[in-house]
């Protein structure tokens, strides 16, 4: 079947000087849609490489990338901005959120690309930041956050444009294992409303969340196991989102 | 993305950083209250020269006799007389680019009332001279071709002589005053004309008939003007015309070789005014140039900045591509917030300018002028230098690699 994400044969080549770098050697992947699939390996092993690609931030050196039905392997610049701001959201270790930016506007910034009217991109706005549980936090700057709070509203911005396809790149690696555990909870929740996710990670417990884990070793696939997820369930003593710093 | 939220954007930028944003603009501040300032007290001096000399009266040739040349001893235009009455009625009458003529006629005298005694300039001239300086009479009248022809005593005063000896204002028209021991009655009093280009008081001054001038001061109306002749043009165009002709009119009169010198000078205001008016567009041309100068090292400055800003934010440009935003939005982004420093900086010194050239121009007692030409040509100018010097930063925004971008520390 024609996946969402279909990936034959990709190199990455980085010429330094003399030097050649293979970060990616060959790499053919088939990702379908609600999949939940968490890459891991070591540094060095390619794995940021080929998140790169896969969300368009950079281009193979060679071999084909298709995202839904789109080759977007030799896409200019620009239209690679288009995609990723139409079909890719973006959650990231250390949450890159704009300092100094109320929550909610951090979470409209995606849609302020697209070119959204800003009542809906503030409708859009609160119900992304509502499903994230910080529907009580709009006006909050980042530093008024808690690192939970913060992924989460890093994820909201990461849904409010409807995307295909999550990307996390170390998402819990910068948080405590408990809210490590709400923010998985919270992309198993997504991948099971129709979202694609795909976590990058060198964590086996983060990876045992996923319905599939891909294991990169020196610029190729290792392994490629489909697995019974392991339910994320939250530690219950305190409800997520009131975990705010005062 | 449209221009509203990039401007928003640019403007938080700005806000957050509001006491560098404010250095950063300093310097266009600075350069463009200075130009406006210098520009406003510099139009209003021009001003005045320019009113100056239209009190001096337009299109006006000056004829004086030439100079005398007596054993090798060369004396002054004027020293010996060339100029006889014939020469006076001939340019009058018979040139055709000539719209009035009057002789100047003219010595420093004591003019005595009862109470009071001014010295001033006393002019032997005709009713035609008030025409040739466009001066009209403000009280009474001037005298007419019938005083010229019986030689009465009257005299025509400017209004500072009125005020020096009856006081400001004063109806004296029909009092007597004594010239040279000589009774004249007042008849007229001629409007206020205020100062020349050098600061002459045009106001100073007394007007006789001519011939009363040269009867009782000169002893004698002879056949040689011991004066000079004072021409208007027909138009500003005819002026030119009007000096050749009566140059011409002049030689052939005075029977001049070919290769004779003049014996007469034959001087142009309009000449004097425009040297004047050189002088000014020299200045303004200086002006500018500091302008420049000062813009040049503005724009600098804001670069400088709006570098810094680049680097401290290049994490932010990867968020914002990542999530979607093409390179011409940073690139719009960055420019806008140089061009909203720059055009800032441009309408505070404006203010500013304005403000300083009102206080200099109170202070002093300068004239000034406030050009809005020269206002929205400073702002547009600084709105310029944001665009030129914030493009470099911008494109280097918006040529950052993501990837790169996201991972700066």
């Amino acid at each position: 079947m024609a996946g969402l994400l279909e990936m034959v044969d990709v190199t990455k080549v980085y010429a330094t000087g003399d030097v050649e770098l293979r970060a990616l050697d060959g790499v053919s992947l088939s990702v379908a849609e609600r999949e939940f699939l968490a890459i891991m390996g070591t540094s060095g092993s390619g794995k940021s490489t080929l998140m790169n690609i896969v969300g368009c931030l950079d281009r193979p050196t060679s071999g084909t990338y298709e995202l839904a039905g789109r080759h977007v392997g030799s896409m200019s610049k620009n239209e690679l901005a288009e995609i990723r701001g139409q079909f890719l959201g973006f959650v990231f270790q250390q949450f890159n959120l704009l300092a100094r930016t109320s929550a909610i506007e951090n979470v409209e910034l995606p849609l302020v690309y697209t070119g959204t009217k800003s009542r809906e991109r503030r409708e859009r706005a609160v119900a992304a930041l509502e499903r994230v549980g910080l529907g009580h936090r709009l006006e909050h700057h980042p530093n008024q956050l808690s690192g939970g709070q913060q992924q989460r509203v890093a994820i909201a911005r990461a849904i409010v444009n409807r995307p295909k396809l999550i990307l996390a790149d170390e998402p819990t690696g910068a948080l405590d294992s408990r809210t490590s555990v709400e923010v998985m909870a919270l992309f198993q929740e997504l991948s099971e409303t129709g979202i694609t996710v795909v976590v990058v990670t060198h964590d086996p417990d983060i990876a045992s969340y996923a319905s599939r884990v891909v294991s990169m070793k020196d610029g190729r696939i290792q392994s490629d196991e489909t697995q019974v997820p392991r339910r994320a369930v939250p530690p219950p003593s305190k409800k997520p989102g009131e975990a705010a710093p005062t | 993305m449209n221009i509203f939220q990039t401007l928003r954007v640019a403007l938080r930028a700005i806000f957050r950083n509001k006491m560098r944003a404010f250095l950063t603009t300093l310097g266009i501040v600075i350069g463009v209250a200075a130009v406006i300032a210098m520009m406003a007290i510099g139009a209003g001096a021009k001003a005045r020269v320019e009113q100056a000399f239209a009190a001096m009266g337009t299109n006006l040739l000056i004829i004086q006799a030439g100079s005398s040349s007596t054993s090798g001893v060369k004396g002054g235009f004027g020293s010996q007389p060339t100029l006889t009455w014939d020469d006076f009625a001939a340019i009058r009458d018979e040139v055709a680019s000539v719209k009035a003529a009057a002789p100047m006629l003219r010595a420093s005298l004591s003019v005595i009332s009862e109470e009071q005694n001014w010295t001033t300039s006393v002019t032997g001239t005709s009713p035609d001279y008030f025409d040739v300086r466009s001066w009209p009479i403000d009280q009474g009248a001037s005298f007419t071709q019938s005083d010229i022809d019986s030689g009465t005593k009257v005299v025509v005063l400017g209004a500072t002589v009125v005020e020096k000896l009856y006081g400001a204002n004063a109806n004296c028209v029909g009092s007597f005053v004594r010239i040279g021991n000589i009774p004249f009655q007042i008849i007229g009093v001629a409007a206020k004309k205020g100062q020349s280009a050098t600061g002459q008081d045009y106001d100073d001054a007394a007007f006789v008939p001519y011939t009363t001038f040269a009867q009782k001061v000169q002893g004698g109306l002879g056949k040689y003007l011991h004066g000079s002749i004072m021409v208007a043009a027909a138009s500003a165009q005819a002026t030119t015309r009007a000096q050749t002709d009566i140059s011409a009119l002049l030689r052939d009169r005075h029977h001049l070789a070919r290769s004779d010198d003049d014996d007469f000078q034959l001087r142009n205001l309009s000449e004097i005014a425009s040297a004047q008016q050189e002088g000014t567009d020299t200045m303004t041309t200086l002006l500018a140039s500091v302008a420049a100068v000062s813009l040049f090292v503005g724009g600098i400055g804001i670069m400088n900045i709006m570098l810094v800003s680049v680097t401290e934010r290049t994490r932010e440009i990867g968020i914002r591509m990542a999530v979607g935003a093409k390179p011409a939005y940073i690139l719009a982004q960055f420019l806008v917030e140089a061009l909203a420093l720059s055009t800032a900086g441009g309408l505070i010194g404006v203010g500013m300018g304005v403000g300083v050239a009102t206080w200099l121009a109170g202070k002093f007692h300068w004239p000034m002028l406030i050009q809005p030409d020269v206002i929205m040509l400073s702002v547009g100018f600084s709105a310029l230098v944001g665009v030129v010097f914030g493009m470099y930063p911008a494109r280097k925004a918006s040529r950052l690699d993501p990837i790169d971008a996201l991972r700066f520390e």
